[in-house]
């Protein structure tokens, strides 16, 4: 059986804004079909580390290799392109708010590719069912619960099947019962589409829920890297720390 | 003995207030270049990608549709009570020196080359500029611009090129229906209330105003459209700091653009009326 291959590598990436560093030589591989969780406290530099990934910023310094291709220096035309292979959902979702839940899912598809009405139709529905949601196709996404909504974005976010799939604190402000749907959304977007996920979360509970790979971030450094046992059992005092208040409940 | 630090502080408060203008000043010295530079920069994305497809015409469309057919009765009404009032106040004093036959050219005149133009595009502003930096600004601030880069999409051709093709199209149209309307009141105040004969307020009007006049309030008005979807798409496009953010880059943009409104006025005018007027 062949050895997994990383389909995004971070390699000493650095960031600061006005003089503060936020990301001081972040070390990050993903491994191709896997769910890896960046778990970290607010301010940590979880979303700014997202940001770059996908090309929304450029970093100071450091490498953003994607599929071995470096992003950090491409030119805007050439990062389209590489961005084609991810999808993304958003903390609040970010759908268009002027658009229907079908012309939301629809939009990748009329930008990206020549298909006809009635293929878009199809597929906008596969990728709807996907996320578990049916006959909403006019509701606008002001008329959707927070769970909706993100539903909505990850089938927006996989309409043009993309290879590495992108969540930013997914379960973010959700009930416990909507985060458990969030959950499995993310398990099944995985199992049933063969993607890599990137889960940003400050969520312990729920990113022991989906990770195959968690990865500590502190002060702007990746203190930890491994698969969710290892993780629990790890002895760094700034992990057992964040993770100490959720241990106890359990 | 008490009184004496009291009086040492005095000239104290003075320099401080004076140190703190100045500062004020200065910031918004510097936030004016980097306004002004920002939306210069945006102009030249927008120009650079005028000349590539995706040619977005529907959307295009849909802001013409907005900006202009929306606008219509709005400047519609505002042309024709600008021409009455103008032709009102204008009869008055030429009655003076029984002068009342220039009404109609010297209103006409003033409407083509200067009010039409300017007032179209304070009502086009108003109107479609605040709604433009409005929802650009949520865009923005709800990561739906983000999203869009994520997705592979340019936003300044999908969101910024329709809104200034559509500004630059439409405003000189609107022109035409401020100066068709402004035409008309002007005209029915001067024969029904100000007993001046239709022959004479057609005829010197038609001797006085011609088509360079015409031509130079339609010139205006494309360069005013031009900066009012301009600047209110810079001014969303860049918006931050949730709802309150929004509402301070649509203030901002309504304020700088009728700023630019006037200024350029005065610039157009200096430039235009060796060639037309």
């Amino acid at each position: 059986m062949p050895e997994p291959r990383p389909i995004i590598e971070v390699r000493d990436l650095h960031k600061s804004f006005a003089g503060n560093p936020v990301l001081k030589g972040i070390e990050l591989s993903l491994t191709e079909g896997e769910t890896t969780v960046v778990l970290g406290g607010s301010g940590s530099g979880k979303t700014v580390l997202m940001k770059h990934v996908i090309g929304l910023l450029r970093p100071d310094r450091g490498q953003i290799l994607v599929e071995g291709e470096d992003i950090a220096r491409l030119p805007e035309r050439e990062l389209s392109r590489v961005r084609r292979k991810f999808g993304m959902v958003f903390q609040a979702a970010a759908l268009f708010d002027s658009m229907t839940v079908f012309e939301n899912v629809a939009f990748p598809l009329r930008e990206h590719t020549k298909a006809s009405e009635k293929e878009i139709a199809d597929t906008v529905h596969q990728k709807l069912e996907v996320v578990g949601l049916r006959n909403i196709d006019h509701k606008y996404p002001a008329e959707l619960s927070g769970g909706m909504r993100k539903r909505v974005g990850l089938a927006r976010a996989i309409a043009l099947e993309p290879k590495i799939v992108l969540y930013d604190e997914p379960t973010t402000g959700l009930d416990p019962i909507t985060t458990d749907y969030v959950d499995e959304m993310i398990i099944g977007a995985k199992a049933k589409l063969r993607v890599t996920s990137l889960v940003i979360s400050h969520d312990i509970g729920s990113a022991f829920n989906i990770a195959d790979q968690i990865a500590f971030l502190h002060q702007g450094r990746i203190r930890l890297h491994g698969p969710p046992d290892e993780v629990r059992r790890s002895d760094d005092p700034e992990l057992k720390k964040f993770l100490s208040t959720w241990l106890e409940k359990k | 003995m008490s009184a004496e630090p009291l009086q040492a502080s005095q000239p104290e408060v003075p320099r401080r207030a004076l140190r703190e203008g100045l500062e004020s000043a200065r910031q918004s010295l510097v936030r004016s270049v980097e306004d002004a530079g920002g939306i210069a920069v945006m102009a030249a994305q927008v120009a650079v990608r005028a000349v590539r497809p995706p040619w977005r015409v529907g959307l295009t469309f849909a802001q013409m549709d907005f900006i202009g057919v929306g606008s219509t009765l709005l400047v519609a009404l505002t042309g024709l009570f600008t021409g009455m009032v103008f032709t009102k106040q204008s009869a008055g004093a030429f009655a003076l020196f029984n002068a009342q036959s220039l009404v109609g050219p010297t209103v006409m005149l003033s409407v083509t080359e200067e009010l039409a133009p300017v007032f179209t595009a304070l009502m086009i502003t108003m109107r479609a500029g605040s709604a433009i930096s409005t929802e650009l600004g949520t865009m923005r601030v709800s990561e739906q611009i983000d999203a869009m880069v994520t997705m592979a999409v340019d936003p300044i051709k999908y969101l910024i090129y329709p809104r200034l093709v559509a500004g630059v199209l439409m405003a000189p149209v609107l022109c035409m229906v401020f100066d068709a309307a402004a035409f008309f009141g002007s005209y029915f105040i001067a024969t029904a209330v100000e007993d001046i004969s239709a022959g004479t307020f057609l005829t010197k009007t038609q001797f006085r105003v011609d088509p360079g006049d015409l031509f130079m309030g339609l010139i205006k008005s494309a360069v005013f459209g031009l900066l009012v979807t301009l600047i209110a798409c810079y001014k969303g496009y860049n918006a931050s700091g949730g709802s309150k953010g929004v509402g301070r880059a649509t203030t901002e943009a309504m304020v700088m653009t009728a700023v630019a409104i006037f200024v350029f006025d005065y610039l157009l005018d200096v430039l235009l009326i060796p060639w037309l007027g």
